[in-house]
């Protein structure tokens, strides 16, 4: 029988050379051998954080080539360098300042970071779920907008009671971003589609079907020709607490929820088997079609709850961009979170921190482009995915840390 | 040539794989490394042939020392090494394989062919090696495919040849021609440096023993030295060699194949016609050279492969339709033969692989919450009751040696009450000591009533374990004999012979 349903299976035989190497990280690992002792996270939690810091510091030198001061500064150097210092570190300083105390520097401004990590925690959440269970979920974008489309629909179209349209406008949103997910993982599951290809054709899938749904009467706004909805009904709408939409509660919640699935319960614990040996759990009489499909469902559901979270945290109309680059921050999140709910939060909160620090860094004195913060986004994901670099600015012993569950996304 | 090995050591963080080995390969000699798995013999190997960087100590050739970067060095050195898994592209014939890596041309690009049939052949004949350079390879049986890569070595002018488990995967005809080549070799001045860890080969070939535990020489033996005194030296305590068991007192049928007919994605039968019956009480082995559809047998006996034909009775009751959980469930244990791949999850802790195919049981999990005090409790029970030798129950299984992995996957299938036990290769990289526990504990279950199916290559573990033998080859069971009956006729059975000693003969010629 063509095994359809393992992608990952090794295949062929390993070439000494690599045997040799393996053997080595075995042997190596084998002395920090509890997965639970502080030995084990540790040295990736110091990647993480010197990632930070790196990223920081290549930033730092983008603000500097960015600032006119400092580079008219730069035409005298020679005969007065103290200018050039002087600018550099006011330009340093004004940004990064403005980055933080546009972050956290105020209840507003925390409001603003919560509210923006809300949706990326949720769509990460749903990238990292599929990582465990051995699959590269590119489709969280596709997932996001169908997930909008469905809550939109019910949050503008229906005339319902408070708290009650509110619901029903959520659960429609988790249950479309949930369908379209479980489309990638039944054909990955029933006919070995690579989980890659089928996600991202279907980001494509849903953009056009939300602009095409954006032109129709059911959707567009009446006496409009934008491609813009109704505004979703005050009805629907999360209400706010403390100064930020509930929606951010719920996110943290579903965060606790999926760290439960995944350690505590038994369709977790298969998630995990099969991400990590697809054969030995088929061998163990679990079902990897079941596993693939269920993962890649509530791998929606949770883009579809970050869908929800855009679209129902205030009036918002349903756009061509509802979704904006949600979908594939929610990679970089889950790739910086380790695909740990944990980490997935806190790679959400430091993304949803940088794009609200950003909007009050471009306004700051240094007037410093907002594009920094994706960059500083980037660089950070970049150095931690090469942990060995890290290392070697750093001078770290290399203890098997920072190896990331990421490795072995595309399967062999 | 004289190699001598000085203080090699080999350092993994803390950890000390190899630790100040000193050994010395006289010019002739066939030199046994015995040791367990993970005892350190392949990072030794590793090191002297460019793989690995030592971290102290140095290696000698006819006393001057030398250092490998890689193992084009070694080779041109004049070290040649045979794999366990073999380097060759099966598409193409032995002589293109020889002279791959070195073509010779005529000019212009044009390989010389010819030139690398006739090295192929001298080198045949002066060694006695009986192979023919225009054949491919895919077409050879494992035992020729082996001579070939020999033939690489030597081709490279190799006066040091390490063979690093070479026996593991040929029949017992085929490990008699090996040794007759090792001995011509030895003849013609080429050093060999034999690893294995089975102590019969070692005595019947080796002219010096070097013993190897937890990456240190502990001693060197001559082969004249009895085989429990070897094993003691391996361990590091005394062990038994021989399975302790009363006579099997076979009950009814329990479980029944009949007509089992398994064709694979290219077409090719690779179990054909299979009929065997298991009883309760008794342990039937079943025999045979690797790759002689054991694998797909065992894999549609358990649901992981669909049957072409034929039908699985689980007392009396088809199971054929059945997949691995329903097996599970039913009462057959399943031991897989590659552990790794099908028998544990590396990443997973002790603790999660102990309950792998036991975690929806009532005693595990209720509704879909796991009960991680029940499976934590579960862990201690098992670590104690099997020594499994982990640092905690939270480490994860890819730490563990293959001994103690092994001892994982038969802990967990043995911790619930079984009508089957399907046992492949049980003890395949395992070493003695765990292999003297886990047939105990196999005996153990036969005589608590369980049909027990064991499918080795191994013909020490058949012969130890099993009260019937069925051998298979080429995808059918040739014949089904008594423990009784002479090692030799086994061996001819399992390379198809059908147990009348006059077919010997013309097996024998069939490489020549």
């Amino acid at each position: 029988m063509p095994d359809v349903s393992d992608p990952n299976a090794p295949k062929g035989q390993a070439d000494p050379e690599a045997d040799a190497a393996t053997k080595a990280q075995v042997e190596a690992a084998a002395h920090a051998a509890d997965l639970r002792s502080p030995a084990t996270w540790l040295p990736t939690a110091k990647v993480t954080v010197a990632a930070i810091a790196l990223a920081l510091l290549v930033g730092a030198l983008l603000i500097v080539v960015s600032d006119q001061r400092v580079i008219e500064s730069a035409s005298y150097f020679f005969s007065y360098p103290w200018d050039f210092f002087r600018f550099s570190g006011e330009a340093i300083g004004q940004s990064y300042w403005a980055l933080l105390t546009g972050a956290v520097g105020s209840g507003a401004a925390i409001s603003q970071t919560l509210e923006r990590a809300a949706p990326l925690i949720c769509a990460g959440l749903g990238v990292s779920l599929a990582f465990r269970a051995g699959m590269f979920n590119i489709g969280a974008q596709g997932q996001l907008i169908i997930g909008a489309v469905c809550a939109g629909y019910v949050g503008f179209t229906f005339d319902l009671p408070p708290g009650l349209h509110l619901v029903l406008a959520l659960l429609a949103g988790v249950a479309g971003g949930g369908l379209w997910g479980a489309i990638a993982g039944l054909l990955k599951a029933q006919a070995g589609a690579h989980e890659v290809i089928t996600t991202i054709m279907l980001n494509y899938v849903a953009g056009s079907t939300l602009l095409f749904l954006l032109t129709k009467d059911a959707f567009q706004r009446e006496g409009s020709n934008n491609p813009r909805s109704e505004p979703v009904d005050s009805s629907a709408v999360f209400p706010d607490i403390l100064g930020f939409h509930s929606g951010v509660i719920v996110a943290i919640a579903v965060a606790f929820l999926i760290w439960w699935l995944l350690e505590r319960s038994t369709l977790g614990f298969e998630m995990r088997a099969v991400g990590a040996n697809a054969d030995a759990a088929r061998t163990a009489g679990m079902s990897v079609p079941k596993v693939y499909t269920m993962t890649m469902l509530i791998a929606g559901a949770l883009a579809g709850l970050a869908a929800v979270q855009q679209i129902l945290g205030h009036h918002d109309s349903l756009t061509a961009n509802v979704a904006g680059s949600i979908g594939f921050d929610a990679i970089t999140v889950a790739l910086l979170g380790r695909a740990t709910p944990l980490g997935t939060v806190l790679a959400g909160l430091l993304f949803g921190a940088l794009a609200s620090g950003g909007v009050q860094m471009q306004a700051s004195a240094a007037a410093t482009p907002l594009e920094l913060t994706q960059v500083l986004q980037a660089l950070i994901v970049l150095f931690v995915a090469a942990p060995a670099l890290i290392r070697g600015v750093l001078r770290m012993r290399d203890t098997g840390g920072g190896a990331t569950v990421m490795a072995k996304g595309w399967g062999s | 040539m004289k190699l001598e090995i000085r203080g090699l050591t080999k350092r993994f963080g803390s950890f000390v794989a190899n630790d100040d080995i000193s050994i010395t390969i006289e010019p002739g000699e066939i030199h046994c490394l015995l040791g367990e798995n993970g005892a350190g013999k392949s990072t030794l190997m590793n090191m002297l042939y460019g793989l690995l960087e030592p971290s102290g100590g140095e290696v000698l050739l006819d006393g001057s020392p030398v250092s490998f970067n890689s193992p084009g060095d070694a080779i041109e050195a004049g070290i040649g090494m045979v794999h366990q898994h073999f380097m060759l592209v099966p598409v193409f014939t032995v002589a293109e394989n020889v002279m791959l890596g070195r073509e010779q041309t005529r000019g212009l690009g044009v390989l010389d062919r010819h030139k690398a049939a006739e090295l192929v052949r001298g080198l045949s004949s002066q060694y006695r090696l009986a192979v023919d350079p225009d054949a491919l390879v895919e077409n050879l049986p494992v035992g020729v495919q082996q001579r070939v890569e020999i033939i690489k070595a030597l081709a490279n002018e190799a006066k040091v040849l390490i063979l690093d488990e070479p026996t593991a995967v040929l029949t017992p005809q085929e490990i008699d021609e090996l040794m007759e080549i090792m001995r011509s070799l030895k003849e013609q001045g080429t050093s060999i440096v034999f690893i294995t860890h089975k102590l019969r080969e070692v005595k019947a070939i080796g002219d010096r023993i070097t013993v190897i535990r937890r990456g240190k020489v502990v001693g060197t033996a001559p082969p004249t030295t009895p085989e429990n005194e070897l094993a003691e030296m391996m361990v590091g305590r005394e062990v038994k060699l021989v399975v302790d068991k009363d006579p099997a007192e076979p009950g009814d049928t329990v479980l029944e194949v009949r007509n089992m007919t398994v064709i694979d994605g290219r077409g090719h039968t690779v179990v054909n016609d299979v009929s065997f019956q298991a009883r309760a009480g008794e342990v039937l082995g079943i025999a045979g050279v690797q790759g002689n559809g054991q694998t797909e047998l065992i894999k549609a006996l358990m649901g992981l492969i669909k049957p072409d034909a034929g039908q699985i009775m689980l007392n009396r009751r088809d199971i054929s339709k059945w997949g691995p959980r329903d097996s599970l469930e039913a009462g057959i244990g399943y031991i897989p033969e590659d552990r790794s791949h099908d028998g544990y999850v590396g990443a997973f802790t002790v603790r999660e692989n102990l309950v792998l195919d036991l975690y929806k049981h009532d005693e595990f999990s209720r509704g879909l919450a796991l009960r991680l005090d029940a499976v934590a409790d579960n862990a201690r029970h098992r670590i104690e009751e099997f020594d499994i030798r982990t640092e905690t129950m939270n480490s994860p299984v890819s730490a563990l040696s293959g001994g103690n992995q092994q001892k994982v996957v038969v802990a967990r299938e043995f911790s619930r009450p079984l009508k089957v036990l399907v046992a492949s290769q049980p003890t395949r990289g395992v070493d003695v000591g765990s292999i003297e526990f886990i047939h105990n504990r196999i005996i153990e279950e036969r005589d608590r009533g369980t049909a027990v199916v064991i499918v080795s290559t191994e013909l020490d573990e058949i012969f130890g374990l099993a009260d019937r033998i069925a051998v298979m080859y080429d995808g059918r069971i040739v014949g089904t004999v008594s423990p009784d009956v002479p090692r030799e006729q086994i061996g001819l059975m399992m390379a198809g012979a059908h147990g009348a000693p006059a077919e010997a003969a013309a097996v024998g010629n069939e490489d020549a």
